[in-house]
């Protein structure tokens, strides 16, 4: 085998940071696999090749495995002349367990699997949240599939359909962690696997979880559902930890750092250094527990926000998700049933109206929120407005029977209460 | 049917995302829910304590995120010898170890280390860059950013391995503007400059035309007939070069090689705290897209965090600091130009223009 020359990706084995050029190339060295010594050869010639030229060279195309239409990127190389032990190079996205857990024994029958029938290089994990095994040809990919399949591994999303999920590391290590955010992550994705092998939907989808609205996983800004755990009694006080925190750091840090930074002037810090929170005007953003983890904690009447629409760019621009459901119990099991109908209404209503290619956020922003609620049979609250409406041209022909709805319902909570 | 056809045709099993409980150390199990307050003794090091008493050590460590499998067996043979066997990854591709007794930690930082492993990344740290493929696997990529991070994170080390920022800086690259890389604190976006170039002999047999046209943002993309053959043409003054129309239609090239620029972008924010989460924006543009190690790129992120990491006050946030100082000081402290490409036009771009007579002198 003739190594390819890198003159210009050998820069980047340079610097104290771990590089992949280096990990590519002991495939290419040091593998017992003749396959995948000759197909990271031809792999780093294209890449330099790329890195020359300032061009890719991968086009798309269909692969799948039996069964399914999704999960599989397909590569195939557009100077697969030149380098053609790695001419097809595609991409299987597989779903992670939930909270991105692993044993050191699942990792390495994931790689003893993944170099019997691929290049050997993987990714923990793309962006969607999927581990991304980088590199099979056309006929390894149901190979490997079928290997991994039967220890309990699935395909992701690929393509117009519900993609790969993704949840926090949650209850399992965190004390923000309002909500099993494991269980809502397989529950919601789990219950759409039709939906994500097959894609048939206008484009993607997808659920990501959070336990608490720090939002490690990006919910808002990148999910079209975002499942946020949060709680609706009061942050928990220990006054005693507080105030050797207050001795610790000095009352100007305790001011300027979390008494002024509270969005809504919530908290105030009291004579002998414990403190007050006006709970009822808190929005649970977190910053005051983020700084005394010790003395301050999420209630006890624990639940999850959801909000709907999120996506990046394409094609109308960048949306956040808007809230839907201010707040709901995720405890009775008719409470995770509720859940999961949230999503097939969200589903199917977007489904059924959205335009080819149109994300879920998208649609509601061209056909208005209002249609999109009354569509999945859920009413209007304040919570899902930053302001209400401030253009005037608006008719509001039934405004006395909408009143009154407002006015039933509130009665009825009353009721409850 | 033979047997090996048989084999080709298994039924896929359904099981969708796995269980993580089954991977989960048995300390976490144990304690579920039960996570009373949690420490941070050093970089890359997190304690967390249970109600019950019992303690969880993590150590996070930068890999180059793009792993070989014997990066990937390292991995794990530290994790065997040096922790407990349970391991995770962060969002940004981090892993972490999670081992019951203190005293495990520092020889498994000192294992990590002498693999080249770089532990750090919690907190008040420069985090590991989000990215996404590039040149190495991407159809449509404007960059590599694989390449990008790697260059980028060679300079930015120390910041990842020390607590030194105001608060957490979260960058990402993305190759295209689709920007899957998300938002970050500091984004590193390609941004293309010119309009696709159109084939036009490939463009009837490779696109369909009516979803082409349906793609484009601005709607400047029409049918039309070319050298007699039925194609595509872009009106050029409306293109936004965006590159939209690329993915359904790859003979319309968006990608060049000198005009594919880098642009930079700051405050984009996923947290809730202190203010609701924000969309970055952009603060650079035109900067060369210069492999192997982009070093111009890299000038600049270093400008704007050792502008914030002097300026900033504790706990805010690029989005919170600019919040406070204002852009003009921001354009000021990093050197960069504010030029007319830096005012919203776009649908909704008004209410980012100030309505106010504040201004600061």
């Amino acid at each position: 085998m003739k190594k390819h020359d890198t003159p210009m990706i050998d820069e980047l084995e340079n610097g104290p940071w771990p590089s992949f050029i280096s990990g590519i190339k002991r495939l290419r060295d040091t593998h017992p696999e003749k396959r995948i010594n000759e197909m990271t050869n031809d792999l780093l010639g294209q890449l330099e090749h790329s890195y020359e030229t300032r061009k890719g060279y991968w086009k798309g195309g269909t692969v799948s495995v039996y069964g399914y239409g999704g999960g599989i990127i397909p590569r195939f190389s557009e100077v697969g002349d030149a380098f053609p032990k790695s001419k097809e190079f595609h991409t299987l996205r597989v779903q992670p367990p939930a909270g991105n857990y692993y044993t050191t024994e699942s990792l390495r029958d994931l790689a003893d699997s993944w170099e019997k029938h691929g290049s050997g290089l993987v990714t923990f994990h793309g962006q969607t949240g999927n581990i991304m095994f980088i590199g099979s040809t056309t006929e390894s990919t149901q190979h490997f599939f079928d290997d991994i399949n039967e220890k309990g591994w699935d395909l992701g999303g690929a393509g117009p359909c519900v993609r790969t999920a993704m949840s926090c590391v949650g209850a399992g290590r965190c004390e923000m962690s309002n909500v099993n955010e494991h269980k809502a992550h397989r529950l919601l994705v789990n219950n759409f696997m039709d939906d994500m092998h097959r894609p048939a939907l206008p484009y993607k989808f997808k659920f990501k979880v959070s336990g608490c609205p720090n939002d490690c996983m990006n919910s808002i800004e990148r999910a079209d559902m975002s499942v946020i755990g949060t709680w609706r009694d009061n942050i928990k006080v220990d006054q005693e930890e507080f105030k050797k925190y207050v001795e610790m750091k000095g009352r100007k840090y305790v001011i300027d750092n979390i008494v002024t930074r509270c969005p809504t002037n919530a908290i105030s810090l009291n004579d002998d250094d414990s403190i007050d929170i006006d709970n009822q005007n808190c929005v649970k953003c977190m910053h005051c527990l983020n700084v005394v983890p010790k003395a301050l904690h999420p209630g006890d009447d624990k639940g999850v926000t959801i909000l709907i629409g999120g996506k990046r760019t394409l094609k109308i621009g960048d949306l956040m998700g808007t809230v839907i459901v201010p707040f709901m119990k995720l405890e009775k099991e008719e409470d995770w049933e509720r859940l999961v109908e949230i999503a097939e209404e969200t589903i199917d209503f977007w489904a059924d109206n959205a335009l080819e290619h149109e994300r879920c956020g998208e649609m509601i922003e061209r056909i208005g929120l209002v249609n999109f609620l009354e569509g999945i049979g859920i009413d209007v609250d304040p919570n899902m407005v930053a302001n209400p409406r401030e253009s005037s041209y608006v008719r509001t022909d039934d405004w006395d029977d909408e009143a009154v709805k407002w006015y039933e319902k509130a009665d009825k909570k009353k009721d409850s209460a | 049917m033979s047997e090996n056809a048989k084999k080709e045709m298994r039924t896929p099993i359904e099981t969708g995302a796995p269980d993580g409980f089954q991977y989960m150390h048995p300390t976490m199990r144990k304690n579920f829910g039960q996570w009373k307050y949690h420490e941070h003794p050093r970089p890359g090091v997190l304690v967390h304590y249970a109600n019950s008493g019992e303690e969880i050590w993590t150590v996070r460590a930068g890999t180059q995120r793009i792993l070989d499998v014997f990066t990937l067996r390292t991995l794990c043979d530290i994790g065997d010898e040096y922790a407990d066997g349970y391991v995770r990854f962060t969002i940004r591709s981090n892993i972490e170890y999670m081992v019951k007794d203190k005293s495990k930690v520092e020889p498994l930082i000192e294992a990590l280390e002498k693999e080249g492993f770089i532990v750090g990344g919690t907190k008040n740290s420069v985090a590991m860059i989000s990215h996404t493929q590039g040149w190495l696997h991407c159809d449509i990529p404007g960059t590599d950013a694989s390449g990008v991070v790697k260059a980028m994170m060679d300079e930015l080390i120390d910041e990842f391995r020390n607590n030194e920022m105001p608060n957490r800086v979260h960058l990402t690259t993305s190759c295209c503007q689709i920007n899957c890389g998300g938002q970050g604190d500091i984004a590193i976006n390609i941004q293309h400059t010119k309009p696709p170039k159109i084939n036009h002999d490939l463009v009837s047999n490779v696109c369909e035309r009516p979803s082409v046209v349906a793609r484009c943002p601005v709607a400047a993309i029409r049918p039309a007939m070319v050298n007699g053959k039925p194609s595509l043409e872009v009106d050029e003054k409306k293109c936004i070069c965006c590159g939209a129309c690329f993915p359904p239609c790859p003979p319309m090239q968006i990608n060049d090689p000198e005009h594919s620029k880098l642009a930079i972008w700051v405050g984009g924010n996923h947290s809730n705290a202190r203010s609701k989460p924000s969309f970055q924006k952009l603060v650079a543009a035109g900067i060369p897209n210069n492999p192997p190690r982009w070093p111009e790129a890299t000038a600049i992120v270093k400008r704007i965090l050792s502008a914030y990491k002097e300026d900033a006050r504790d706990w805010e946030r690029i989005n919170d600091w600019i919040e406070r100082i204002g852009w003009p000081r921001f354009f000021e402290l990093t050197e960069l130009p504010f030029t007319k490409y830096h005012i919203d036009n776009w649908r909704g771009g008004r209410k980012t223009l100030n309505s106010s007579a504040y201004v600061r002198f």
